[in-house]
């Protein structure tokens, strides 16, 4: 994916240094949005970003625990590291089937 | 590109489906003929009660790509862990009614223990960490709900 942006002239400027954040079910709700470009300047970890999430909105840390969280798709711990372009998502514990 | 050995049919899908749409998906896996000694199906339907009373219907969400992965990634180790011949595994999102089938699994294997075995591993992991959250709807409104701790202890068997 990131090699796909370096090479890619037609991204846009506003999501050239920005990890998508998504949210979903009852954390959706709470947030008021699913999605959202999230300006970064530099690779954080996944308790980085989640401090950096609250100081911008409030709701945040307010949300119901616990929060799952994927980075890309897969499951992550809080001291995993995110880089510009990763996809990032909340989420409460599952309940399909 | 498929890091599969044997023929699966994952998918997840909004429109209602039928115990023989199940079926058609599974003869189309094309199994070898004479290999197969044992298939067990299960299929998963909305209910009256859960953890309300009196649910007329379910609303799923799910994060689609992931959810896909998740479920890929456990028949895939489930097919490493039985000798399978082939997998099914559907679940549907959206809004369904009262009766209306939600998931559905086929297992294939050469023996009853192993078809048996992955169904329930395959429904135990899928309920453990398949991004998707189920909404009850009754007269009252609609309710998020709760991830179970049974069905959390249930992955420690595993």
């Amino acid at each position: 994916m990131s090699t796909k942006a370096v090479t890619d002239t037609v991204v846009p400027a506003s999501n050239s240094n920005s990890i998508k954040v998504l949210f979903f079910a009852r954390l959706r709700e709470k947030m008021g949005f699913s999605e959202v470009n999230f300006a970064l300047s530099q690779a954080v970890t996944v308790a980085d970003l989640q401090v950096l999430l609250g100081e911008q909105y409030p709701h945040f840390f307010d949300l119901p625990q616990p929060i799952l969280v994927a980075v890309n798709q897969e499951f992550a711990g809080p001291e995993q590291l995110i880089a510009i372009g990763d996809e990032v998502a909340f989420f409460p514990p599952v309940t399909g089937g | 590109m498929s890091v599969f050995n044997v023929p699966v049919d994952i998918e997840v899908f909004e429109e209602p489906f039928s115990q023989s749409d199940l079926n058609a998906r599974y003869a189309k896996l094309n199994l070898v003929h004479g290999s197969v000694g044992a298939v067990v199906t299960f299929l998963g339907q909305v209910r009256a009660s859960g953890d309300k009373t009196d649910v007329t219907g379910l609303v799923l969400e799910h994060y689609p790509g992931m959810t896909e992965r998740v479920l890929r990634q456990h028949v895939e180790t489930a097919s490493s862990r039985w000798p399978l011949l082939g997998v099914v595994l559907v679940h549907r999102v959206g809004a369904m009614a009262l009766g209306e089938n939600i998931v559905g699994v086929i297992v294939a294997s050469a023996h009853r223990q192993a078809a048996f075995d992955a169904v329930q591993y395959l429904m135990d992991f899928l309920k453990h960490d398949a991004p998707f959250w189920k909404q009850e709807v009754t007269e009252k409104g609609t309710d998020w709900v709760e991830q179970k701790q049974t069905d959390v202890d249930k992955i420690g068997k595993w």
